[in-house]
């Protein structure tokens, strides 16, 4: 233990010991790259930290991602900014990674770069119909109703039809369906943006099917979005009984998961309590499992739009160490709606000069160490670049989940540091800080420091002040600017 | 009340050399200006926490570290191990600042006696524990355990998550 402390004492003494301030560049102001920040700033005495982000807005998905009825999970915005507010860490707003600069020239300006840009893309099913009309990633409506810059010209029709399927039973998938049949007077004191907020109060829908290819054991979603969904005033929910038997396996797989064990619980309790048909007017949510699907299907009046999903049957089959995974049966069956909205998975997205495994959607790396390529050679690392979070990882868990995947990442920092294996670059003094802002001005690039950002901040709270709402958000990327530049 | 912490080497028992002292000692000095609001006082471990102004009644309450550093600390009546560790700079994350909407300030309660001493946790607090790094059957989270006298003596270990370090950000644990 002497030793491990030993080793801490030197790893923070390096960077004051070095002649030159270690300078590090973090892409993405999310969970990830606000943990390794802080992380970094705390092992690395003397470094200087800087994070850029594509938008004039920081925080990635907490601002963009978590949904508006749920502002306790933001509360962690307050310990990243007291980060970005530390004399030795810059916010650079508004500065994309590729068009406004390179990742050479990042690599050029800055000793170490971390890439925690996240996942902003999604899978596809891969099925005919996708491209209908009415059929949406859940990602580009949770934007839309967030009020992301780009998700604000979604504009999901809701008015057509009262039926609404996500595919999915994630997380995302349960606050998709909770936005879509919660009393809208509820949501009208949140931070949502006004323009979902208005096509909410005037949705038609009334039904929500939430589809999963396997069973309630499988499902991906956690106790407290379940329960939460569940508990909605005055709202039908149906499972089928038979999808609530459980086999050996599912039995094996519960003994090994308390989350999973809790959600099954949460299921069947819901399945049994209340009644068993909808009264008249009500809401309803349905829990279908055990249905993949095939196809979307088109609209025989409305050319282009979505009518309905076509789904297969499903059966589970063991493939070893637990898992289960869906097997179609050859039966088919469909399912009305108006809007689809798949919720399978986000996916993260390449950048010129960047290895990338597209298989997995993630950076190869290990341990946060980015790897030269795909080959699978583990001795050939990218020299001085890292990443963190779903870049790294792929895109799954919470936001406590960086808190982890930082400290390992710059936990092979660090090691790199003291080990030599960064010494060709941190040998000599790096442009940092004042080299990225020399280009960007250069460039005309408009950039958002966090002072910028404060103002920002400070005119969606007035805002929503006036509207009983913690604030309202600012949408366009010009109003954002221009209320970032004003004095 | 989540605040950025950088906390010092607690250690009367170990022998450490001039050097690691003069280096610790730079590298405090740095974190206290790093952290705004790092009160001196609060090294000292029989310290009431820094809070109230009334003289409190106060528990005697043991964080153990990640890197297994005993941490004794006075803790008043009413104040959640959350709170305590903040005000004593010990390194407990909170990332929802107490509202039942992470679970970064999972704790680990090192006895069974103090454990059953504890309410049985809510709906709400099994919900977030679900999600715990490294989850134990004393586990618990650190802003729902409130200092009462009976748990007087209390030992919280704060749990090392880098191993296991599963992608779905939880440790499938027989529970």
């Amino acid at each position: 233990m002497a030793i491990f402390r030993a080793r801490r004492v030197l790893w923070r003494s390096f960077s004051t010991i070095s002649s030159h301030p270690l300078r590090v560049c973090i892409v993405g102001s999310g969970p990830a790259g606000f943990y390794t920040a802080e992380k970094i700033l705390k092992t690395h005495q003397g470094s200087q930290v800087d994070i850029i982000d594509r938008l004039p807005t920081p925080y990635g998905l907490v601002r963009s991602g978590v949904a508006p009825d749920h502002p306790e999970t933001k509360n962690v915005i307050n310990q990243f900014s007291r980060v970005a507010q530390n004399g030795r860490c810059s916010f650079f707003g508004n500065v994309a990674l590729g068009s406004s600069i390179s990742l050479v020239e990042l690599q050029e300006l800055y000793h170490v770069v971390v890439l925690a840009y996240g996942a902003e893309s999604d899978r596809v099913v891969g099925i005919p119909g996708e491209d209908l009309k009415g059929v949406h990633s859940a990602r580009e409506f949770v934007w839309w109703y967030n009020g992301h810059p780009d998700g604000r010209n979604l504009d999901p029709d809701l008015k057509n039809t009262d039926t609404a399927v996500i595919l999915g039973q994630g997380n995302v998938a349960l606050d998709v369906a909770r936005i879509l049949l919660r009393p809208t007077s509820e949501l009208a004191i949140t931070d949502i943006a006004s323009h979902a907020l208005t096509a909410l109060e005037q949705s038609s829908i009334r039904k929500v099917y939430l589809v999963g290819r396997r069973g309630p054991v499988q499902a991906a979603c956690t106790a407290k979005e379940l329960r939460e969904v569940l508990g909605i005033k005055d709202l039908y929910i149906h499972t089928k009984e038979t999808d609530l038997k459980i086999t050996p396996a599912d039995e094996e797989e519960m003994k090994n998961s308390r989350i999973h064990r809790r959600i099954y619980e949460l299921l069947s309790k819901a399945a049994t309590a209340g009644p068993s048909q909808p009264s008249s007017g009500q809401r309803e949510l349905h829990f279908v499992f055990f249905r993949q699907p095939d196809r979307f299907l088109e609209s025989y009046d409305r050319k282009g739009y979505v009518s309905g999903v076509h789904l297969e049957k499903t059966g589970l089959k063991g493939i070893g160490s637990g898992k289960q995974i869906a097997i179609g049966t050859g039966q088919f069956e469909n399912l009305s709606c108006g809007i689809v909205l798949k919720s399978i998975g986000y996916k993260s997205v390449p950048v010129d000069d960047l290895p990338f495994d597209n298989q997995k959607g993630v950076v190869p790396n290990v341990k946060g160490r980015v790897l030269s390529d795909n080959s699978g050679d583990p001795t050939s690392f990218e020299n001085g670049l890292y990443v963190c979070g779903w870049l790294k990882r792929g895109p799954t868990g919470i936001i406590a989940t960086n808190l982890y995947c930082a400290e390992e990442t710059v936990a092979s920092l660090s090691e790199d540091l003291e080990l030599g294996v960064l010494a060709s670059t941190t040998r000599l003094p790096k442009l940092g800080r004042d080299g990225l802002l020399q280009i960007l001005d250069n460039r005309n690039v408009r950039v958002v420091p966090f002072s910028a950002w404060e103002r920002i901040d400070k005119e969606e709270k007035r805002l929503g002040s006036l509207r009983n709402k913690p604030r309202e958000k600012l949408i366009s990327r010009e109003e954002l600017l221009k209320v970032a530049g004003s004095e | 009340m989540s605040r950025t912490r950088f906390r010092q080497g607690h250690c009367g028992q170990c022998q450490r050399s001039p050097v690691e002292l003069l280096s610790e000692t730079r590298a405090f000095f740095q974190g206290a200006i790093f952290q705004k609001h790092h009160y001196f006082s609060t090294l000292g471990s029989n310290n009431t926490s820094g809070g109230g102004d009334e003289q409190k009644e106060t528990i005697s309450v043991t964080f153990v570290s990640k890197d297994g550093e005993e941490i004794p600390i006075r803790v008043p009546i009413g104040t959640s191990m959350l709170e305590a560790a903040h005000q004593n700079d010990i390194e407990l994350e909170g990332a929802c600042e107490g509202s039942l909407a992470c679970s970064t300030c999972h704790v680990i309660v090192m006895d069974m006696e103090h454990y059953n001493k504890l309410e049985e946790p809510s709906d709400e607090e099994n919900d977030m524990l679900d999600l715990a790094f490294g989850l134990t059957e004393t586990s618990r989270l650190g802003c729902q355990i409130i200092a009462r006298p009976e748990l007087d003596g209390i030992r919280l270990a704060i749990p090392a998550a880098t191993r296991n370090f599963a992608v779905d950000g939880y440790v499938a644990k027989p529970h």
